[in-house]
């Protein structure tokens, strides 16, 4: 046998479920995609200004590993204002390479082999793998319909051994559109302070939430030294591609966390800082526009799946419907095949986000609502057909 | 209210169904504010906006800065209102600063635009000068960018 020279535990992981759906979408012509994790709204015009003027003025350099001291300012103040919780934009903040490089730093600087973290599913993809890269254990929990796919606080319980160090939450969620109830996240922060359990929050959906109040767990009584808030630019002011977003957390886990940063991608790009800057102190009103139109689409859409039989829950953050297919009787995979062969609609097989999610397929409403009503059309007829029949 | 109007005028075909679900209210509830709104002229029109160039039709416009002097008890209202009822003319602001009326003009030719000001505009009594611009290119009309290269570059999927 020849050697293979893979590491054991990169080799072990899956590959993406929506890696392997992505192939089969990008070779067909005229397909609608409610498949996309990203706004369709370009990055708004004064922050691409804003970018062009900062490399005319040849901000072209290194920043401090941490990030531009006058982007965690803003940060800070931004979550303030948010949220009236307040972090020391020196010690406790750090600019990272989307949210995405910010957990992964999370999870390597606090993890030790065997440590066990709780993750509720479904949920963003990426979550268990930095886990088992980071030598750490991904405990699942379940997550149901029932409960607006919040994770409750009895079910966590349930899991907590002398390994669990951490539990991760992502709401509002990717990819059912959950959000967490006031009530529910003080159980979760009763249970972490009971358990000295640290909660790593990822809220990268935060303003998009469009009922109620974002809860912030940091915010939470007695949880800011327990928690690392994740949050960035990506979903909130259309800036997926800059690859921008922050952890804010207690000052010894930030630095552990910068030491990894600094040695491996030793600051975001400059550009996208500069960016950044400009979105916090002058892009509330595109945003709120952006989230208003999200919200317009959501109502229609969700509607519009209940209407042909696609039982959705109603999500109320994110832009993700993430309708139930059990009037089909098929498996995720399978739907999601079909509707893109017979119908030529993309949609998200809901166990590439966990073994929770089958039965249910992702639909990214970050789109026209021209493509949202054809779509609705095109998933109407598609329903009829392979209704099972009642009995 | 203002999210009703700001969706109507953006695209007037949304019908009272469709606009009842995206704001969360009955169609019925919509259908009366529409109606409400349209009576107290809150809603003026609605109409297809023509990029008039693409369809191949001539056309020529231009605006042009009129002084004139106000008159006692009417002020500018009244000589505004002998410009406005021309239908040449499309549209008539009061301006602060170095000229009073800014007119908008619309014609097949050049030759068409230049002898109605000559003729009509310029001769009516109280306008003391004028100052025609034509338009040479259009870029962007009523907020609609009229030749938009931004198309969709997103992925079709991504996580």
């Amino acid at each position: 046998m020849t050697r293979s020279w893979i590491n054991p535990v990169v080799q072990a992981i899956p590959p993406s479920g929506i890696r392997r759906f992505f192939d089969l979408v990008s070779e067909m012509k005229g397909v609608i995609s409610l498949g996309v994790g990203e706004p369709d709204f370009v990055t708004p015009w004064h922050i691409r200004e804003a970018c062009f003027y900062s490399l005319e003025k040849g901000y072209t350099m290194y920043t401090s590993n941490y990030g531009l001291l006058e982007l965690r300012e803003e940060i800070a103040l931004d979550l303030e204002r948010n949220y009236q919780v307040g972090y020391d934009p020196r010690h406790e903040l750090l600019v990272t390479v989307g949210v995405s490089e910010a957990i992964d730093l999370a999870f390597r600087a606090i993890l030790e082999p065997g440590d066990e973290v709780i993750v509720p599913q479904p949920c963003y993809v990426s979550y268990n793998p930095c886990i088992l890269m980071a030598g750490g254990r991904p405990v699942n929990v379940e997550t149901w319909a029932a409960a607006g796919f919040q994770v409750l606080p009895r079910d966590i319980e349930a899991v907590i051994t002398p390994k669990t160090k951490a539990l991760l939450l992502c709401y509002p969620n990717n990819p059912t559109g959950g959000v967490l109830t006031p009530e529910v996240a003080q159980g979760i922060a009763a249970l972490a302070r009971k358990h000295d359990l640290l909660v790593l929050s990822d809220e990268v959906y935060a303003h998009l939430t469009y009922e109620g109040q974002h809860v912030c767990l940091a915010a939470l009584p007695g949880m800011k030294e327990r928690t690392i808030l994740f949050n960035g630019f990506s979903k909130a002011y259309a800036m997926t591609g800059w690859r921008l977003g922050y952890a804010a957390g207690p000052a010894e886990i930030i630095q552990a966390m910068t030491k990894i940063h600094q040695f491996t991608m030793l600051c975001a790009p400059i550009t996208a800082q500069k960016a950044a800057i400009e979105a916090l102190r002058h892009g509330e009103a595109q945003r709120s526009k952006m989230v208003a139109e999200y919200n317009r689409r959501r109502r229609l859409f969700v509607k519009g799946l209940n209407e042909i039989g696609m039982h959705c829950f109603e999500p109320k953050g994110a832009f993700y419907a993430f309708p139930s297919i059990a009037v089909t009787g098929m498996n995720s995979l399978a739907f999601s095949e079909a509707l893109l062969r017979e119908e030529k609609v993309a949609v998200v097989p809901g166990d590439a986000f966990g073994q929770s999610g089958e039965g249910y397929v992702r639909c990214s409403y970050a789109s026209s609502m021209a493509n949202l009503q054809e779509a609705l059309v095109r998933m109407g007829r598609f329903i009829e057909k392979h209704r099972q029949s009642a009995g | 209210m203002k999210e009703l109007l700001e969706l109507l005028e953006e695209n007037d075909r949304l019908t009272p169904a469709e606009l009842g679900v995206m704001l969360g209210l009955d169609e019925a509830e919509v259908k009366a504010k529409i109606a409400a709104l349209e009576a107290e002229k809150v809603i003026l029109n609605y109409r297809a906006m023509v990029n008039w160039e693409k369809a191949g039709v001539e056309q020529v416009s231009a605006v042009i800065e009129v002084r004139v002097t106000p008159q006692r008890d009417v002020g500018f209202d009244e000589i505004a209102e002998r410009i406005y009822r021309f239908p040449e003319v499309k549209s008539v602001f009061l301006m602060s600063g170095a000229y009073d009326l800014l007119v908008e003009i619309e014609g097949t030719t050049m030759k068409e635009v230049a002898l109605f000001v000559a003729q009509k505009l310029a001769t009516i009594e109280n306008v003391l000068s004028t100052a025609t611009h034509f338009v040479l290119k259009k870029y962007k009309l009523e907020g609609v960018i009229l030749e938009d290269h931004e198309d969709v570059k997103r992925l079709v999927v991504s996580p």
